[in-house]
């Protein structure tokens, strides 16, 4: 079990103070970091493998003490023993990719060296790599090869900062695939970083957010991310409208409320939150989970229903998005096919539909 | 023609850049991926032979060699002959004027180095010691061969020094500098042609090899 509990003030030049406060632990298994760009993620890896220094807290291993800022106790990287994929992956560019593995193995001997570098490239299927260079290697197989490096010298915890970004659906699976195996074999916490949510669904488990240097919420991925606690998180989730609104009124029998939106005459009924009648709220909506009628529609079970009028259509690869005005402006997806078949466009007046339990109450 | 004041420039040179070299790679690694108290100062000496005559650095030079300056008096004690008008004299003082051309381009390329490549190296378990011998100096060469030729060149043109501490010894102290000097002053100019003609060739060729392996050797600031 890996406990951190940390506390890194940052005073940048120019830009705003940033503080680093979080207070988490990490069992053996995945645990993904999802939180926009900026909310601290690679600096808390960095402070877990001793590249950064915390200010105040702890940071422990088992019984076996990594920082501890009262004690003055700093173990070096070197130390701790660990294993750490960075983004850009940082494989030696001078040395091959037989060498770049066995980087780590220094103080091994020779022959248990060949052993482990044997397994481990058969493991991530890059033994016919050995004698190539980074620089000729495709991007999957730079990932590979970076995976390797970090295992290959039995880690004790894995710090993964986006290392499969930028590989296509499949590729990402694969690497996945072969990750899990070897976890598998080597039950270890392994701390995710991403802020992609395909990627957080493709690894399951556990989740922890991160906004503005601090945890927000942490669990399965669906009651985390499907109901976002913040309006950053919201936004790094996928979550396209992130409307201001005023609370109106509690219907707490109903465990409802009713907000107004910032025109004041279009309101909506979310779900019952922590909010008191006059505050002000943010409503996050996933442009999904919006319909779009042309007529008035009857006989629905979705408690609001928005007159609007179409702003703007773009086609996106496989989604049609479509700019509604209705009240505030909202971002709604639908398919091309819907879009020919209602025949949308701009200045037209539609009908907006959204369940109540698609709004969702952010901070 | 003087080939022997060709040899001993050319010896002077590369005993500078060597002896530089050793003094410049650690200098170099301080400055570049470490803050400390002070650091400016340091750096502020290092860069000050750029900005000074060579003649006031000669004038110091000889001061402290002479046999009542304090490095006089040290290498007198320790190899029993003066400092002042030897071949070790010019080395050291050649060492003092040719520090930044030494040091600059080694800075520049460390501070290039992607920093991200050092932390991998510490967290796969290697110390400082093994990061700078398998990472940092493979990646840094084209630093490293700026470094030695810049101060191989410097040295070898050095003029305002050399006559300072030096002197005008055939063999000893008369490098081919002051020898063209000499044969100008004495209106031979048919011999300064010669050893001057000779000094060109001699450095175009060390120049072109350079070159043919490194283009950016000249570069002080490595592009990124």
């Amino acid at each position: 079990m890996l406990t951190v509990q940390i506390r890194k003030q940052f005073t940048a030049n120019g830009a705003a103070p940033f503080l680093l406060d979080v207070a988490a632990s990490f069992a053996p298994g995945f645990t993904v970091l999802f939180g926009p760009s900026g909310a601290g993620k690679s600096t808390l890896l960095d402070c877990i493998a001793g590249l950064q220094t915390p200010d105040s807290g702890e940071i422990r291993l088992g019984e076996e003490i990594f920082f501890d800022a009262a004690r003055r106790i700093d173990a070096s990287p070197q130390r701790r023993e660990l294993a750490y994929v960075f983004q850009s992956l940082a494989l030696f560019p001078h040395l091959t990719v037989e060498q770049n593995i066995r980087y780590g193995l220094a103080n091994l001997a020779v022959a248990l060296q060949r052993e482990r570098l044997r397994k481990i490239s058969s493991a991530f299927h890059i033994a016919n790599l050995l004698p190539r260079r980074p620089a000729e290697l495709s991007g999957g197989e730079k990932q590979r090869v970076a995976l390797a490096r970090a295992l290959v010298t039995h880690p004790r915890i894995l710090l993964l900062d986006e290392p499969l970004t930028g590989l296509d659906a499949a590729l990402r699976r694969s690497i996945l695939e072969d990750l899990r195996a070897w976890h598998a074999a080597n039950p270890i916490p392994i701390l995710y970083v991403t802020h992609n949510r395909e990627e957080v669904d493709a690894i399951g488990e556990h989740v922890l957010t991160l906004a503005g240097g601090r945890v927000q919420d942490s669990g399965a991925p669906r009651d985390v991310l499907d109901a976002p606690r913040s309006v950053q998180l919201a936004q790094a989730a996928g979550f396209e409208n992130v409307l201001t609104a005023r609370v109106v009124e509690h219907r707490p029998t109903d465990g409802v409320m009713r907000v107004a939106l910032d025109n004041a005459s279009t309101e909506l009924e979310i779900p019952l939150g922590d909010a008191a009648p006059g505050s002000e709220v943010r409503v996050a909506i996933r442009a999904g989970d919006i319909l779009v009628a042309t007529e008035a529609p009857h006989f629905l079970s979705a408690r609001n229903i928005l007159p609007g009028a179409i702003e703007s259509l773009e086609t996106r690869g496989v989604i049609v998005a479509v700019r509604v005005k209705a009240g505030a402006t909202f971002l709604v997806h639908v398919t091309p096919g819907a879009a020919r078949s209602l025949e949308l466009a701009p200045g037209q007046l539609v009908w907006l539909v959204i369940k109540t339990h698609s709004c969702h109450l952010v901070r | 023609m003087s080939v022997e004041a060709l040899f001993l420039s050319l010896r002077l040179a590369a005993t500078v850049s060597l002896v530089l070299l050793a003094i410049a790679l650690p200098l170099a690694y301080l400055l570049a991926f470490f803050k400390w108290p002070g650091k400016f100062l340091v750096e502020s000496v290092v860069a000050l032979p750029l900005v000074l005559p060579p003649t006031v650095l000669g004038f110091y030079a000889l001061i402290a060699m002479g046999p009542r300056g304090p490095l006089g008096q040290l290498w007198e004690a320790l190899f029993g002959h003066a400092l002042a008008f030897t071949f070790a004299g010019l080395v050291i003082a050649s060492l003092v004027y040719s520090l930044p051309f030494a040091v600059q381009p080694l800075v520049a390329s460390f501070e290039s180095l992607d920093r991200r490549l050092l932390d991998a190296s510490a967290v796969l378990g290697a110390g400082r010691p093994r990061t700078f011998v398998r990472v940092i100096l493979p990646l840094a060469w084209p630093g490293v061969l700026t470094s030695l030729v810049l101060s191989f060149a410097h040295t070898l043109g050095e003029f305002g020094v050399v006559l300072m501490v030096g002197g005008n010894l055939p063999g000893v102290t008369r490098t081919i500098s002051i020898d063209i000097y000499d044969k100008v002053q004495a209106l031979d100019y048919t011999a300064a042609h010669q050893t001057a003609l000779l000094l060109v060739v001699v450095c175009f060729a060390v120049l072109s090899i350079v070159y043919a392996v490194n283009r950016r050797v000249w570069s002080l600031w490595p592009a990124k």
